[in-house]
């Protein structure tokens, strides 16, 4: 059977297989944004935690894919087979990047202009919300960017867990030896992270500052 | 899980906010052009004009010393690793002066300014800003009585110049009428006028331009006081001497109390009521522009070797950099090398 036949008798299964992935990433980008965000504005101001913070994330990160799905599954309340499971290890894959570039894009700021932010009379908050984190913003969502392209690949593999997603053909293709039921799950989720990184590169660009 | 919706949705607010801003520059309303209408202003908060001034009493100012609660006692460095930058210091300063601190790099007037607005507590002594201690002052509506202006001009890449100007009024909560009124007036104030400037980024600007725009964003709320950081060090030569003579003008009328950073002789001379010299912390004199290079300190004599040639002090000769032109064009480079 040849993968163009595969992709037109299984465009429905295709279609919500995709739909499904995309909910798995947009939730764990969602909650990696949300602790990786706050999290870096936090370590700015906190110097003592910066290397804790980085060096946590990172080890996430060098673990393989595969392993930390199945480390996970014992776990109990955030573990199991499912959905659940795989966006925890989403999220801390992604955390990495965000909270690396939001790290970045807030202590990169041109020391002159902190420097009169504060001698304006804005008080620490006011220098974040309204200088640091508007100068940073290109670069944090550069990290966002990063993030969301890796977890677009990492989240096929979370069909080995029973989350679902566009990896249930991957795997099942594997398994039966056929090109083109592993397509019809490769092909749609390299398009979503062209399509994720070519829009967040646009938007990026549009935030830029000088 | 509250927590994480808002903190997404504020992020997300923020980015649309970034972003419409960006895309929607032209819906930006034209500023009011009759400026002389309107003199709605006030000075922004409790300063009154008549008892402005600044004074140093006994002022230190030491780095890796004692922790601040433990200073207030005696003034007396303890730890051997501390480095004193200001030693010492007393000094008043009178409503509506233009003091300009002189000195080399390392003498310590920037830091002697940054005492002033509370960047800087002193070690030891007291800074007083309208009669009342810096340290007993709220540091945000002490610095926002303050205008600051520095080199490179350290204007907010991300604001318009309006914006950038807008600044202060913006934090003390002036409704945008009354904002969009006085940032026109400061535009036309500092030569900027008309609204060609006032919806450009600061990168769209020249040095000379960007500094324009930083002495207006420092007038914006009327402050009695403005502190000034070698404000045109960065700027060519031309440029320098262009907004040094307008500027000389402009705080002749304007009466505020003015703190001028400088290691320029020649600009201090231009602009100062009174000169302040400064060397490795100290202060070793403070005259008039009349009388400062009749003063027989050494370091007198230096600074006034280096404008080459012109007012050397004959008995010290100048050797080196006497009058040569670049000794006369440059402004104590000699000296702020060493």
């Amino acid at each position: 059977m040849s993968a163009y036949t595969f992709f037109a008798t299984h465009r429905a299964e295709i279609f919500s297989a995709t739909l499904e992935h995309l909910e798995l990433v947009l939730m764990a980008m969602a909650i990696a944004v949300a602790i990786a965000i706050p999290l870096g504005i936090f370590i700015v101001q906190r110097p003592a935690l910066r290397t804790v913070a980085l060096g946590i994330a990172s080890v996430f990160q060098t673990i393989p894919s595969l392993a930390l799905f199945g480390f996970l599954i014992p776990i109990p309340f955030i573990g199991g087979i499912g959905k659940r499971t795989a966006v925890v290890a989403l999220v801390l894959y992604a955390l990495l990047p965000i909270l690396r570039n939001t790290y970045v894009g807030l202590t990169g700021i041109d020391p002159a202009v902190l420097e009169a932010a504060t001698a304006m009379g804005m008080t620490p908050w006011q220098v974040m919300w309204r200088v640091r984190l508007p100068l940073a913003l290109s670069v944090i969502l550069a990290g966002i960017r990063t993030a969301t392209v890796i977890t677009i690949g990492v989240a096929t593999i979370a069909a080995a867990i029973g989350a679902g997603g566009l990896g249930t053909f991957i795997f099942r293709g594997v398994a039966m030896v056929s090109d083109a039921v592993i397509l019809a799950g490769a092909i749609p989720a390299a398009l979503l992270a062209l399509l994720a990184d070519g829009l967040l590169a646009l938007l990026e660009r549009r935030l830029r500052v000088s | 899980m509250y927590f994480v919706a808002r903190g997404v949705s504020h992020f997300a607010m923020m980015v649309a906010r970034t972003a419409q801003s960006r895309w929607g520059r032209k819906e930006r309303p034209p500023l009011p052009r009759d400026i002389t209408a309107v003199k709605t202003f006030m000075p922004a908060n409790s300063f009154s004009p008549a008892e402005t001034s600044i004074e140093f009493s006994g002022v230190t100012y030491s780095v890796n010393g004692t922790p601040y609660r433990a200073r207030s006692h005696s003034g007396l460095a303890r730890e051997r690793s501390e480095k004193t930058l200001v030693a010492d210091i007393t000094l008043a300063i009178g409503a509506a002066e233009t003091v300009v601190l002189l000195g080399r790099s390392g003498s310590g007037k920037t830091t002697l300014l940054r005492l002033i607005n509370r960047m800087l507590e002193p070690t030891a002594g007291k800074v007083l800003v309208q009669g009342r201690a810096t340290t007993d002052w709220n540091p945000f509506e002490l610095r926002r009585g303050i205008g600051y202006v520095i080199q490179e001009a350290g204007l907010f890449p991300h604001f318009t110049v309006a914006e950038n100007i807008a600044l202060v009024p913006t934090l003390e909560k002036w409704d945008g009428r009354r904002i969009a009124t006085r940032v026109a007036e400061l535009l036309e104030l500092v030569g900027l006028g008309g609204e060609e400037f006032a919806s450009r980024y600061p990168r769209q600007l020249s040095g000379g331009q960007r500094q324009r725009v930083g002495v207006a964003r420092a007038l914006a709320a009327d402050p009695q006081i403005l502190l000034m950081d070698e404000p045109f060090g960065a700027l060519d030569p031309v440029t320098r001497a262009e907004l040094q003579r307008e500027f000389g003008a402009l705080a002749k009328r304007l009466g505020k109390t003015i703190v001028f950073v400088t290691h320029d002789l020649r600009e201090a001379l231009l602009l100062a009521s009174r000169i302040v010299l400064l060397q490795g912390g100290k202060m070793v004199a403070s005259e008039t522009p009349q009388n400062f290079l009749q003063l027989g300190h050494p370091e007198v004599r230096a600074f006034a070797a280096s404008l080459g040639g012109e007012f050397t002090v004959k008995e010290n000769g100048a050797a080196g950099m006497g009058g040569t032109r670049e000794g006369a064009a440059g402004h104590a480079g000699g000296a702020e090398n060493a």
